[in-house]
């Protein structure tokens, strides 16, 4: 093993990164999931979770534990083979599309390699994502089929018939960001976004001097909340028709994998947002104004000193203890980013982070706002809405591209 | 043996697996889910002749939309597990012999090949060069390639509309 790695050391390297990041994304899952809920809650004037630590903030962990603990049976028709293959699949597969993800522009040094911000920097970034998540579909359809459960089945049978049919508003969404970058390599999508018209306004393919695609990024969004059957679009697990979907009888592990799943997905289609219509890792600000670097730092040090003072106050004991460390941690992050070798390392990911969170935010925000489409209002929007539209950008766009030049 | 070497037998023989298992298995999602195996193993090999453009393309369109209407229909048709019948006479005596001299002939050509069977890496990427024949040189058979599934779809409605 170690004379593999000293013959490739891009192996070492790789493999390096994907522990961390894995390690990152299953923790942000996690966590994403209690924000979830306290967002929720808040929305709808309650505190969400709050006993298992302060605020809630060990609530993933006892659910996790409580996911482990439980039993796991298989239903007595089902397909046993089928039955364990999906949630390992869907699981897979949504957890995969984090390696094409650019995180910043620069480079990073790991034992004498260089090596950029990204697991695999390949040339056709969107389209491997694009076929992944094409190859979603089987995690719910083969849950549901092989479930032998009618509700299971139903909310198969209706995923995969929304999920086809949203994919191709998906796909065609973006093919006007296509136009303008020229490429289908994520780095160089977000390099062509670089700079700013009159100074001010970056030229992100969202404010594009040559065609905002703000319609494209409306359908993108849309067809992305159906692809990760979210709310307004969950029809495959619509609770007040079909108990729960495609996975009705999965209990225990194999449930939370589902569940961990639609958030991992959340997550990819947020960071691929972030990246075609947001200008990725690029700061909002100019360059010319330099204070804007210490950003990062500044708003570290103020949510630390403000969990710091909150925490002092706090009702129980521990939280007493944890929050002001917490603080403390924070604002230890905020001086390291500001020391010279590491704020210019910082910048990237710190923007990056930040867009994909307010998209996040917005998804959120969304599942708690809208209420359920009906199945036959799910497939108009998609087929003699959102599709004419996609249709419509790309012609657009195309006559922009070929005016200016 | 090179890395290269050693993904390729293993992409391989996965995928003749699936292919064999496809045959073998006796209920039709499971013959499906054998057919998805083989196509992104395939894609693997396509990866492997840094032909990226083709493999996700292959995934896309052949794991990802053509398969999954294969289990969308067999599942909403519910069909079961299917009889094992006795192989016909023309399949044993002309058949199996046949697939034989197939393979002993395909196994011939390949071990004789002189030219490299690996396709050289265009160096500016294959998806510019792979647009530029298809939008370029072909772009006539292209557009009556689309037009030809557009007539496949307007068959399918009149033959579904029919009865009203």
């Amino acid at each position: 093993m170690t004379e593999l790695f000293a013959r490739y050391p891009i192996l070492l390297v790789s493999v390096i990164k994907i522990v961390v990041l894995l390690f990152l994304l299953l923790t942000a899952l996690a966590y994403i999931v209690w924000f979830e809920r306290k967002v929720a809650a808040h929305i709808q004037s309650r505190l969400g979770p709050y006993r298992v630590g302060p605020h809630g903030l060990l609530q993933p962990l006892a659910d996790g534990l409580k996911f482990l603990m439980k039993e796991d049976p298989t239903p007595a028709g089902a397909d046993r083979f089928v039955y364990s293959l999906a949630p390992f699949l869907t699981m897979a597969l949504a957890l995969t599309t984090i390696a094409v993800i650019p995180f910043g522009p620069d480079t990073i040094r790991i034992f004498g390699q260089t090596t950029p911000l990204v697991i695999a920097n390949v040339n056709v970034g969107l389209l491997i994502i694009f076929a992944i998540t094409s190859m979603s579909v089987y995690g719910v359809v083969l849950a549901g089929w092989s479930s032998d459960n009618k509700y299971s089945l139903l909310g198969g049978l209706r995923s995969s018939a929304q999920m086809i049919s949203y994919e191709l508003s998906l796909t065609m969404s973006v093919v006007g960001v296509l136009l303008l970058a020229g490429t289908f390599n994520l780095s160089d999508i977000v390099r062509a976004q670089d700079g700013f018209t009159w100074h001010f306004l970056p030229r992100w393919n969202l404010l594009s001097p040559t065609l905002p695609q703000l319609l494209g990024f409306f359908c993108y969004f849309t067809a992305a909340v159906a692809e990760t059957n979210r709310l307004p679009f969950d029809l495959a697990e619509a609770e007040s028709e079909l108990v729960a979907g495609y996975h009705t009888e999965y209990a225990s592990f194999r449930f939370a994998m589902f569940f961990m799943a639609e958030y991992a997905a959340m997550i990819t289609v947020s960071c691929l947002a972030t990246i075609l219509f947001f200008g990725g890792w690029l700061s909002p600000f100019p360059p010319a104004l330099t204070w804007t670097r210490y950003l990062p730092t500044a708003l570290f040090a103020i949510a630390g000193i403000a969990l710091a003072i909150h925490g002092v106050r706090y009702i129980t004991a521990l939280g007493r203890v944890t929050l002001p460390a917490l603080g403390l941690l924070l604002c230890a992050l905020a001086v390291a980013c500001a020391r010279p070798g590491v704020i210019d390392v910082v910048q990237g990911p710190f923007w990056f982070l930040m867009k994909v969170f307010i998209v996040l935010f917005v998804y959120v925000w969304v599942r708690w706002t809208l209420p359920r489409f009906r199945y036959d209002q799910l497939m108009a929007i998609g087929w003699k809405l959102l599709l004419p539209l996609t249709i419509a950008n790309v012609v657009l766009t195309s006559l922009a591209v070929v005016a200016r030049k | 043996m090179t890395p290269q070497m050693a993904i390729f037998l293993v992409l391989a023989a996965v995928a003749i697996a699936g292919a064999i298992n496809l045959i073998l298995q006796r209920h039709p999602v499971h013959s499906a889910l054998s057919l998805v195996v083989v196509m992104a193993a395939l894609a693997g090999l396509y990866l492997l002749l840094d032909a990226e453009f083709v493999a996700a393309i292959q995934i896309i369109v052949y794991a990802g939309a053509i398969m999954v209407l294969f289990v969308f229909v067999i599942m909403l048709l519910n069909a079961g597990v299917e009889e094992r019948t006795n192989v016909s006479l023309v399949a044993r005596y002309a058949g199996i012999p046949l697939a034989v001299v197939l393979l002993l002939g395909l196994t011939y050509r390949v071990a004789r090949a002189s030219a490299p069977l690996v396709a050289q890496p265009t160096p500016e990427g294959a998806t510019r060069q792979l647009s530029l024949l298809l939008f370029g040189n072909f772009a006539f058979p292209f557009e009556l390639t689309s037009i030809l599934i557009l007539i496949g779809m307007v068959g399918a409605l009149i033959l579904a509309k029919r009865g009203e």
